[in-house]
């Protein structure tokens, strides 16, 4: 391990620097009363774990997989870190958003939430990116039941902190408490399953002993609370009830992180599930995808959409629509072939950058406001914040996939592979949904741009600290639209990885 | 049939305890009572680990000197260890929150926290209209 | 001397720098609002150039950018797009001195808003035109509604934003839920999305499978006005009046109308398409379009709605040209594109005229005031005439080429229809005129003279004429457009 110096004891261990760079950092942020420095160290952290998965990403891309056995254990008795294509996307993904929801944290929190807890805050938010992207990284079971833990506590810890700017934060972290809870205890319930007819955890393991088994009451059940509880954690129509009040009254940049990366990382997971651990039970697999995964993507999307329609309060209409879009990634993988799932993944990667930024843009007119984000309050807005409300409007554009923007390349991908697949209802039901996403969308910028300020209304200062990440955000949103090139490679490889037998 | 059920009277108590915790968490609206079924519904799945762990005849996982000793296998338990740090944590946070909720909105019942907060989402409206903040 | 490149770059740029420098000049008016015009004959100049180049068998090219392996944004001249963008350029020049006019003499508001989204408009229109692929066009289209809506709603009324409503979800609506899948459809197909003259669908699609994908594409294209998506056009004559004679008489509607002929003529191909017989029914569309908007008009009293159901009757000359299917009908429906354009945008000008300088909006207000405004309806019986189809006006020529295609496919319902068509035309095109010069004045009005917006229609009428004489570039880039 020594002997090529600390570069390579660096490139050796990148599969778990990713996970506990910011796991180690978070006590010592914990301890550190000055915001700056503790918001300083959280962007290293996250910034490090950013660097490490684009050396994997460039890594996987050459050698396919790679593999970190914690303490030295060998597999199936230690604990393993697995990361191929698939992994390594998500988790350049999940890292890129987080850095920059990090870099745009410190205004934004600053202005949201009381500065004895930053310090706190900053420790709690290392720990749930931290949770989630071990969530990803991971090869073992159980392991992947700890991180969802870990990631859960904390995002509930994030999300109440809110209260110092609205109380309602408060049983909106409790009843994420209180359902993560329970998907995450399904799926622990579902892993003792299979680990009593298997005897094992670790994932690729576990894969080939499903295979050998062949079926089984104690299989399908391990099959059924295990896909359950990850769809909680999805948000996946109908157990997404936590997810908007939870990303709806948290901190803005709380809300940024989370709608970026945390579903992201359990629709991993659920994608895990299906196409690696139980590839060796085709007819269950199968039975899943058609009579529940694709179902209730449909109606989630149908559901989030009218609810986003009906909604006032900006933060919650995102987050309603953040249901929406979970359902176009859940039917992705749901259809089930390499060009729906590679299609889900271009999703994951292009709703994380549009998300991601229009929360950061709410956070911006929240911060410049003081008061919370609504229709009401939204009245001319565009001519009062013109550089905010620019970039909210590229983003928001990006979300109805117009054209040159990367909501429209994954529009283009999904209706392709839904096409391909001769299923012209669900083609209809998506092409419509995403028609009545314009009319939430229309409705906010007809508000900010189409209405004149009130009389007497100032023009409100916009802070640079906030609008440079979220403008990165926004060009991003235009790039990954005009050249979406290294995207969609990076998926369809993820696709064959996920697909072609697995781990 | 009786027999067969008591040949899997551990099975039968996790499933009951499951069941007990899951009502609970669903119906009450009290929230230190949902708090308490949700721990009894993590509870019995530390049993349900328990218990796949147990051989019959095996003793405890400790080395012993006699060769051919049967052990209960000893990975559940380390595992549920792991759990019931996970259910503390919990537990813990949840009634912290509680606490904080019975601060800010004087109850700790569903229906009048979801009550104060409608009067938060007329506030907000009201608040907000035009001009209001100039 | 630039090269055909060279002009394809700047004519697709120059609209897009004009709008881009608008907000910056936002303190000078004078500058900011001669930025139209000159803009507009730069990039009249380059259109120009590309069409002779085309006109000379080059096809000029430009490569942007490769979103993703086998699709790239790029963009290749087609003679069809040479045509249409000589239309939208050209005429981009009168508009845009005649916006100037309007937007001072009328008073309105927030003219740096809407001249830069005038000029984004047109570069989108631009790009349509010149798009070396369907995904391109499709880009662009979207892009040309998204950009055309503040100027709907510009007067930020509720009844401005309101039409600004309807005009998004018919728009948009359409273009998402039937014309995309109609792009990946062929996309899927075919592999690529390249216009090819002879079409490129030809042994790729199932012809029994043709009509389904040529109904989404005729209804996908909700900016070809073909009823019964046609709702959102008369909601738009809310703009104000330079937006209803460029973007809703010229650049919008041709925009829609030149993607279902480009699609027909270099996606389907007219050969694939004929002898699949996949048209029947747009043909019938087509006609029942032409004949109920012109009843439709007929009731209208106020000046602009009148025009916006004509401007629906016209459109689906062109989509009935592209339905028939035949080389002499498509050729027509493509010189129709550049006759109507002339004609309506001078009708839409002399409307606009009226408002402003006399505040007058309804037909039936007319009576007696042609002495008081002699160029301005002048202007409008050219452009009338155009519109009928009565020699010496352009248009003549557009309806002569349609009837002959017509009677060459052996569909003779279609003279009838034409024929019909036309009479209704008269009818209502004419009214106006008799009215203003032979009725007894029922208002006494105060003519406040603005030149600048009686001189754009004067000179788009004179052009009106002058397309009737010299056609020759037109024609032959029609005729290129079915040469095999």
């Amino acid at each position: 391990m020594n002997d090529g110096g600390l570069i390579a004891v660096f490139l050796q261990n990148l599969p778990v620097l990713v996970v506990v760079i910011p796991l180690l950092l978070a006590p010592v942020v914990a301890i550190i009363t000055a915001p700056r420095l503790a918001w300083a160290i959280s962007l290293a952290g996250v910034g490090g774990a950013f660097l490490a998965a684009i050396l994997l990403q460039s890594i996987t891309e050459s050698i396919g997989r790679v593999t970190y056995h914690l303490g030295n254990w060998e597999p199936p008795w230690g604990i393993e870190f697995v990361v191929d294509s698939a992994t390594s996307l998500t988790l350049v993904i999940m890292t890129g958003l987080a850095f920059l929801a990090t870099l745009y944290a410190r205004a934004s929190l600053m202005s949201e939430i009381k500065h004895t807890d930053l310090g706190k805050c900053y420790a709690a938010w290392l720990l749930a990116s931290g949770g989630l992207f071990g969530l990803v990284a991971t090869g073992d079971a159980f392991n992947l039941f700890v991180f969802l833990e870990i990631s859960a506590l904390s995002s509930v810890i994030l999300i109440s902190i809110g209260a110092g700017a609205d109380r309602r934060a408060l049983s909106a972290g409790f009843n994420y408490l209180v359902i993560g809870a329970v998907g995450a205890t399904f799926y622990v319930i579902g892993v003792g399953f299979v680990y009593a007819i298997t005897g094992t955890l670790n994932i690729a393991d576990l894969a080939a002993r499903i295979a050998d088994i062949g079926g089984g009451a104690a299989l399908y059940a391990g099959f059924g609370f295990m896909i359950a509880g990850i769809m909680v954690k999805a948000a996946v129509f109908p157990v997404h009830i936590w997810l908007p009040a939870a990303y709806g009254y948290a901190p803005s940049a709380v809300s940024s992180l989370l709608a970026a990366i945390a579903t992201k990382a359990a629709l991993y997971v659920l994608a895990r599930l299906l196409f690696t651990l139980f590839a060796g039970v085709p007819d269950i697999t199968e039975l899943a995808v058609t009579y529940v995964i694709v179902p209730l993507s449909l109606a989630g999307i149908f559901v989030g959409t009218v609810m986003a329609i009906y909604e006032k309060d900006i933060k919650l209409l995102l987050a309603h629509s953040s249901v929406a879009q979970i359902g176009y990634i859940a039917l992705g993988f749901g259809l089930a072939s390499s060009a729906s799932v590679a299609a889900s993944f271009v999703h994951i990667g292009n709703h994380a950058l549009i998300k991601g930024g229009l929360f950061m843009a709410v956070g911006g007119f929240v911060a410049a406001l003081g008061s919370r984000a609504n229709l009401a309050s939204f009245v001319g807005i565009g001519r009062r914040m013109p550089i905010t409300a620019t970039a909210f409007t590229v983003c928001g554009l990006s979300l109805a996939g117009l054209p040159l923007t990367a909501g429209f390349i994954s529009k283009l991908y999904l209706v392709r592979a839904i096409l391909a697949e001769d299923a012209y209802v669900i083609t209809a039901l998506v092409l419509l949904s995403s028609a009545l996403s314009l009319i939430y969308l229309w409705k906010i910028i007809e508000v900010m741009w189409m209405q004149p300020a009130p009389a007497k209304a100032p023009n409100l200062a916009e802070n640079p600290a906030i609008y440079v990440p979220l403008w990165i955000v926004a060009l991003a949103n235009i790039w990954f639209g005009v050249d979406a090139s290294w995207l969609v490679a990076a998926s369809r490889a993820a696709a064959a990885a996920l697909l072609g037998g697995g781990l | 049939m009786l027999m067969q059920l008591a040949a899997i009277w551990n099975y039968l108590i996790v499933i009951l305890l499951m069941m007990v915790g899951l009502f609970l968490v669903i119906s009450r609206a009290n929230l230190v009572k949902k708090l308490v079924g949700l721990s009894i519904f993590q509870t019995s799945v530390f049993l349900f680990y328990i218990t796949l762990g147990r051989v019959s005849g095996g003793t405890a996982p400790i080395l012993t000197d006699a060769p051919d000793t049967l052990y209960s296998n000893p990975l559940p338990h380390v595992l549920i260890l792991t759990a019931i740090v996970v259910g503390v944590a919990t537990t813990a946070l949840g009634l912290a929150l509680i606490l904080r909720i019975r601060e800010s909105f004087g109850s700790i019942e569903e229906d009048e926290i979801l009550a104060a907060k409608n009067e938060s989402a007329a506030a907000d409206m009201a608040q907000a209209k035009p001009g209001a903040e100039a | 001397m630039m090269t055909p490149q060279t002009a394809l770059l700047v004519g697709i740029l120059a609209p897009l720098v004009v709008a881009c420098l608008t907000p910056f000049l936002a303190s000078r008016p004078v500058w900011r609002d001669a930025a139209g015009p000159i803009g507009g004959v730069v990039t009249f100049i380059a259109a120009l150039h590309v069409a002779l180049a085309v006109q000379a068998g080059e096809t000029p090219r430009l490569f942007v950018a490769q979103i993703v392996d086998g699709l790239a944004i790029d963009f290749a001249v087609t003679p069809l797009g040479a045509i249409f963008g000589l239309v939208a350029s050209g005429l981009w020049i009168f508009a845009g001195l005649y916006s100037v006019g309007y937007m001072r003499g009328a008073k309105e508001k927030h003219q740096t808003r809407f001249a830069a989204f005038y000029a984004v408009a047109v570069h989108a229109a631009m790009a349509i035109a010149w798009s070396g692929n369907l995904l391109v066009l499709f880009i662009f289209y979207e892009i040309l509604t998204f950009s055309t809506y503040p100027l709907v709603t510009h007067k930020e009324s509720q009844a401005a934003r309101d039409a600004g409503r309807l005009y998004m979800s018919i728009l948009v609506g359409t273009s998402i839920v039937l014309l995309l899948p109609a792009v990946i459809w062929v996309w899927m197909v075919t592999g690529n999305l390249e216009f090819r003259s002879g079409g490129i669908l030809a042994d790729a699609l199932d012809p029994k499978m043709a009509p389904v994908l040529l109904a989404l594409f005729a209804f996908g294209v909700g900016k070809a006005a073909l009823m019964p998506i046609h709702r959102w056009l008369p909601a738009a004559m809310v703009a104000p009046t330079p937006v209803s004679a460029l973007l809703h008489a010229v650049a919008v509607v041709k925009a829609g109308v030149f993607t279902i002929l480009t699609v027909v003529v270099y996606v389907f191909g007219i050969d694939f398409l004929s002898a699949s017989g996949a048209t029947t029914w747009l043909v019938w569309l087509a006609s029942f379009t032409i004949l109920s908007s012109s009843f439709v008009a007929i009731t209208k009293d106020d000046i602009k709605a009148r025009l916006a159901y004509s401007t629906i009757s016209q459109l689906s000359y062109i989509v009935l040209g592209a339905a028939i299917a035949s080389s002499v009908a498509v050729q027509g429906a493509a010189l129709h594109i550049v006759m109507h354009a002339a004609g309506k945008i001078t009708l839409f000008f002399c409307a606009g005229a009226i408002y402003v300088q006399a505040h007058l909006t309804k037909i039936s207000e007319l009576d007696g005031q042609g002495r008081e405004m002699p160029w301005v309806f002048a202007a409008f019986f050219i452009g009338a005439l155009s519109i009928i189809g009565i020699p010496p006006a352009g248009g003549s020529w557009s309806k002569f080429m349609l009837m002959v295609g017509a009677v060459d496919s052996q569909l003779y319902f279609v003279l009838s229809v034409l024929g019909l068509s036309s009479l209704l035309n008269i009818y209502y095109l004419l009214e106006p005129l008799s009215r203003g010069f032979f009725r007894p004045k029922v208002k006494d009005v105060t003519i406040e003279s603005h030149p600048l917006v009686v001189i754009p229609p004067v000179i788009t009428a004179l052009l009106s004429l002058a397309l009737f004489f010299y056609v020759d570039l037109f024609a032959d880039l029609a005729s290129l457009m079915v040469a095999p």
